[in-house]
């Protein structure tokens, strides 16, 4: 956990959760797993507000817990999951492109609430989308479940691992915190319950589904059953998945950006049909064979089947090594390299294919020469300082300004070769040399820290114009109430004067500041995806 | 001999300047005092923004979940900080935050048990809890209950509380304190949010309160 994590893991707690949860997250993260009175102690609050915190926390999965040998239970933060909450608005926006309004609405309340419940899931988004349908049409609970149930099926959602059912003696005391657990097979089945229902407007149906639940428990307190039939199956936006989906978008973009628009049809159809089948880390996908693949291809492409195995053959071949044949059975099998580093080491590897796309782009800031030769070392892995200037075509003054920049940024790093067991300096080769983890890293370190930054600006931009931003929220509401109960076009002119000509501007001013912030924050968190991923791939890689 | 060679010449290293590229008699750059400048001048102008459709969609999604997350009950404020006195029209106050309530329900069953919270009745100053009175209180509830169609949110939560204490063991040590609000609310015919204290009338809450009143 580095400080720039840090800070923008309380960051954002502190946003979207509240002071109290900020404490608390910050507390365990910085100092690790501790029980409650620790928590207590060292976070100075009272004793229900440090429980609500962890039970907010828990509730999103931003902490775990964990029962000591002791019999004291203790919590511990999953800062890369707090870090994932900047990623919310892309997976929504992802769900809303495969699924429509629905799927959107359905992940939105699953990321909001944490998890909950497929009925409970299904009630609210069915209800919200009434809200935006015209006067008298609702929607059916039909069509929501029934995208609920695509959704598990292709593992966007999964089960939450449940309380264990195993009954204890009256004897046996119950443990202090229940342990969860959750089988393979189970975590994707969809309970067979009959939603019938439609949506509900607003203005009562939150209270009489309030009422409704406590009528239930009351009755359950009387010894009917009549908890709802899911009672205890809650259901959770399964990330991993996502970023699967996100891996798979940016592979399909690299071929279209290398070859041709049908060759990543090609390779978009092979990722689809082993969406479900391959595991989180695998380095390639299942081997599918090239009649699975003709038959897979979607309606509007007729090539013949001639044209697809040239294509896969072009694919197999090209140095980037993005399609791998695998054997002969069935015209051909193919495989798809998902694996963000280069390949078995077994062959030469090829420069892997993230780094020609993304370093170089953030070598922008320092020109588009410094890209140059960063990607020459990437490509010849070491050179001396003269064979720089050579392959880069760039004059040895400006070379050598730019590998010294970059050298002082740790983007390259020098390597000594002796000629002479006495490392004596005349008598040894310095090479350049480009270590790729160690500039990941960097940048990925540095992606935080800007991502911090944007967020305490956008904030400090807010805090400056609270007193504007409330006035002319206040406004607002005056105009709205007014138009409601119809008042003439004068006095809404004369109500929108209060907030004057310069205090517009200002407020122009704020709202596009405050969206080039957010954009900027979205457009980063790309890029920490990209990071992340290739970090994560290369480390895992035996 | 170890004193030598340090401070003669300018620039001198440990290894052969030449072969990194610093050729004999070339102008270093002066050597740096002070840490780097906390915004540095930018040499060009940063890329634009993607813009598009789904640039704009993800971010005013992002906005709406700012704003939406800032109103669930999973953003915890902290409890209205106790008066120093306690005023009649404490108990006439519509509801403000309260530390000891969660007002959403968790499953308790997922939970480790020591994070559930008892509510405590929100009655400042009221410490001794009213033992003779529970049963009463709990009879009156149960039809109070099925009178009122619209409950507030506390009441809701610790009438669900009283019925979960019923059920756990009696060897809990945690006080229950009595919950007179509800019929506290029930047995006035004003409607609460016509109350006001008063307070804000009179010398002492303005600011000029030392002017003379005429």
């Amino acid at each position: 956990m580095t400080q720039a994590e840090l800070r923008l893991c309380s960051l954002l707690l502190q946003e979207h959760f509240g002071e109290i949860v900020e404490k608390v997250g910050n507390s365990l993260l910085r100092t690790g797993p501790r029980p409650l009175r620790l928590l207590v102690g060292d976070t100075g609050l009272l004793p229900d507000q440090v429980k609500k915190a962890l039970c907010v926390l828990i509730q999103h999965n931003l902490v775990r817990y964990e029962v000591q040998p002791r019999g004291s239970v203790e919590y511990e933060a999953r800062s890369e999951r707090i870090l994932r909450i900047l990623r919310y608005p892309r997976y929504i926006y992802t769900a809303k492109t495969l699924y429509g309004d629905p799927g959107e609405l359905l992940v939105e309340e699953l990321l909001l609430h944490g998890h909950l419940p497929m009925s409970c899931a299904v009630a609210r988004v069915a209800d919200r989308l009434t809200e935006t349908m015209e006067d008298g049409k609702t929607m059916d609970y039909t069509e929501v479940s029934g995208t609920f149930v695509r959704l598990a099926d292709t593992h966007f959602i999964q089960r939450c691992p449940m309380v264990p059912e195993s009954p204890r003696s009256a004897k046996a005391p119950p443990p202090p915190a229940p342990t969860l657990a959750i089988a393979e097979k189970d975590m994707y089945v969809v309970p067979r319950l009959s939603l019938v229902g439609k949506g509900k407007r607003r203005h009562s149906c939150d209270e009489e589904e309030e009422g409704k639940h406590k009528a239930k428990r009351q009755k359950q307190e009387g010894g009917s059953s009549e908890t709802p039939l899911d009672d205890g199956i809650y259901w959770q936006v399964n990330l991993e998945r996502f970023h699967q989906h996100f891996r798979d978008q940016a592979l399909v973009s690299a071929v279209a950006s290398r070859m041709d628009q049908t060759s990543s049809e090609v390779v978009r159809t092979m990722l689809r049909m082993s969406e479900v089948t391959t595991a989180s880390g695998a380095p390639h996908t299942q081997p599918l064979s090239s009649n699975e693949i003709f038959r897979s291809l979607p309606a509007g492409y007729n090539i013949g089947k001639q044209v697809l195995d040239q294509y896969l053959a072009l694919l197999a071949d090209d140095p980037l090594e993005f399609v791998g044949k695998s054997g002969d059975s069935g015209g051909g099998t193919y495989t798809v390299s998902i694996l963000w580093g280069g390949t078995r080491t077994c062959r030469a590897p090829p420069s892997p294919f993230p780094h020609p796309s993304l370093i170089p782009l953030l070598l922008h800031r320092f020109g588009s020469r410094c890209a140059r030769i960063f990607r020459l070392l990437l490509r010849k892995k070491h050179l001396e300082q003269k064979q720089v200037e050579d392959f880069a075509m760039i004059p040895a003054k400006e070379a050598k300004d730019m590998l010294y920049r970059m050298l002082s940024e740790n983007l390259v790093s020098l390597q000594e070769i002796p000629k002479t067991p006495d490392h004596a300096p005349s008598r040894t080769f310095y090479l350049y040399t480009v270590n790729v983890m160690a500039a990941a890293r960097m940048l990925l370190h540095r992606c935080y820290k800007s991502v911090a930054n944007l967020m305490e600006r956008r904030q400090h931009e807010m805090r400056e114009n609270k007193r504007l931003l409330e006035k002319s929220q206040r406004v607002e509401a005056i105009l709205a109430s007014m138009q409601a109960t119809g008042a003439e076009a004068a006095q809404l002119h004369e109500v929108e004067e209060m907030i004057t000509g310069p205090e517009r501007q200002q407020l122009e001013t704020l709202k596009r500041n405050v969206n080039k912030i957010d954009a900027s924050e979205n457009q980063v968190d790309e890029t920490i995806f990209v990071l992340e991923s290739f970090i994560e791939s290369t480390t895992k890689r035996p | 001999m170890a004193g030598r060679g340090r401070g003669r010449g300018r620039g001198q290293m440990t290894f052969n300047v030449e072969a990194v590229g610093i050729g004999k008699g070339d102008a270093l750059p002066p050597p740096t005092l002070q840490p780097s400048p906390l915004f540095p001048a930018l040499e060009r102008r940063a890329a634009p923004l993607p813009g598009g459709e789904e640039g704009e969609y993800m971010l005013a999604l992002k906005q709406e979940l700012r704003r939406a997350m800032r109103g669930l009950p999973y953003f915890v404020k902290p409890g209205a900080p106790r008066r120093d006195i306690e005023r009649y029209s404490d108990k006439y106050q519509l509801s403000s935050p309260v530390d000891s309530a969660i007002d959403w329900n968790p499953d308790w069953r997922r939970l480790p048990r020591e994070l559930k919270i008892r509510v405590r009745r929100l009655r400042k100053g009221r410490t001794a809890p009213l033992f003779a009175k529970q049963h009463v209180a709990l009879d009156k509830e149960e039809t109070i209950k099925k009178l009122e169609s619209l409950e507030k949110k506390e009441e809701e939560v610790t009438s669900e509380e009283e019925e979960e204490k019923e059920e756990e063991e009696e060897g809990k040590e945690e006080e229950e304190e009595e919950y007179d609000e509800e019929e506290h609310e029930e047995e006035t015919d004003y409607v609460l949010s016509y109350f006001d204290n008063g307070e804000s009338f009179g010398p002492d809450s303005d600011d000029n309160g030392d002017e003379a009143v005429y």
